[in-house]
C-alpha cells in the first residue's frame, strides 16, 4: 500500500513522498503531459479540469482550471523553472481562490525504487511565517468547528517528534 | 461577511502565538480588548496591535457597542484558509490514488503495443 507522507524540514519546507508502481519515466510523463495530468490532478471527487496548460520547458507556463457542477471553480497558475527528463521537475505555483495563495516553490524528484519510483516533492514557502502558519499547532483549546478541522489537518502534517 | 481578506496576510497573522491564543479565546465567543488582554502579560496597546493585524488579515471583525469595540471571529477569512489547507492534503491523496490508475493504464497500453509488434 502506497501511503503519502507529509513532513516539515528546516523552517520553510514541506516534504511530500509517495511511491508508485511504475518507472520514473512513466511517473515523470504523467506530470508533464497535459492529457495525462488532466486525468489525475483533480482533487476531491466531482471536480474536472477543463483547462490544462502545461508547457514543460524552463520558463513554460502552467495553468490548471478546475470545475465542479455545484461548487464552482478555481484555478492555479505557475511557471516551470527546470526540467530534467525522468528525474526532476522544478516549478513555482499558486492557487487563486480567487485571492492568490503564497507562492509555493516545488522541486519534484523521481528516483527508481525497486520496480517502482519514489517521488519526493519538496515545497518551499516564502518564509518561516507562512509555513509556521500552515503547520501551526498552537490552537489547542476552545476552537470552533473550522479550527478543529484545521488542527486535525495540521496535526497530520507534523512529525510526531516535533 | 463580505469584508475582503488576503490569504498571505492570514497566514502571516497566524504565525504568532499570542495571535493564535487570541483567536482561540474568540472561538469561545465575542470579547472586548480588556477581556482579551487579561490572560496575557501585555499592555492594552500591545493587544490592540495584535488585533489590528488579525483584523487586516480578515480573521476577526469588530462591532460598536457604546464605547466598547467587541471583537469576534470572521468566518469568511478562516474558511478561506481552511479551504486552502484542506485542499493541499486531500487533493494530494486523491490525486495520487488516481495517478496509480493512470500509470497502470499506461503500462498496459505499452504491453499491448509490444504484443502488436
Amino acid at each position: 500500500m502506497s501511503k503519502l507522507t507529509l513532513k516539515t524540514e528546516g523552517d520553510t519546507h514541506v516534504i511530500v513522498t509517495r511511491r508508485f508502481a511504475a518507472s520514473p519515466e512513466a511517473v515523470y510523463r504523467a506530470h508533464t503531459d497535459p492529457k495525462l495530468v488532466q486525468q489525475w490532478m483533480l482533487g476531491p471527487e466531482g471536480w474536472t479540469m477543463p483547462v490544462c496548460i502545461n508547457e514543460a520547458r524552463p520558463g513554460g507556463k502552467i495553468r490548471y482550471e478546475w470545475k465542479h457542477p455545484s461548487k464552482g471553480g478555481f484555478y492555479l497558475t505557475g511557471e516551470f523553472v527546470e526540467l530534467k527528463p525522468y528525474t526532476k521537475i522544478v516549478h513555482v505555483e499558486r492557487m487563486h481562490l480567487p485571492d492568490p495563495t503564497p507562492d509555493n516553490h516545488i522541486e519534484t524528484t523521481f528516483v527508481p525504487d525497486g520496480d517502482g519510483t519514489l517521488m519526493t516533492m519538496r515545497m518551499t514557502l516564502p518564509d518561516t511565517q507562512t509555513r509556521a502558519a500552515m503547520l501551526a499547532t498552537g490552537m489547542e483549546k476552545g476552537m470552533e468547528d473550522s479550527y478543529v478541522r484545521l488542527e486535525g489537518m495540521i496535526g497530520d502534517l507534523i512529525p510526531a517528534s516535533r | 461577511m463580505s469584508s475582503p481578506f488576503n490569504l498571505d496576510a492570514s497566514f502571516a497573522a497566524l504565525a504568532d502565538p499570542t495571535r493564535r491564543a487570541i483567536l482561540a479565546r474568540l472561538a469561545l465567543g465575542e470579547a472586548t480588548v480588556n477581556e482579551l488582554a487579561e490572560p496575557f502579560e501585555m499592555t492594552q496597546p500591545a493587544i490592540s496591535q495584535h488585533l489590528k493585524v488579525l483584523e487586516q488579515a480578515g480573521l476577526i471583525v469588530q462591532r460598536v457597542d457604546g464605547t466598547k469595540r467587541p471583537r469576534r471571529l470572521a468566518t469568511a477569512g478562516i474558511d478561506a484558509m481552511d479551504q486552502w489547507l484542506a485542499m493541499l492534503r486531500q487533493a494530494l491523496e486523491k490525486n495520487y490514488d488516481r495517478l496509480d490508475q493512470v500509470l497502470a493504464a499506461m503500462e498496459s497500453n505499452k504491453n499491448k503495443e509490444r504484443k502488436m509488434r
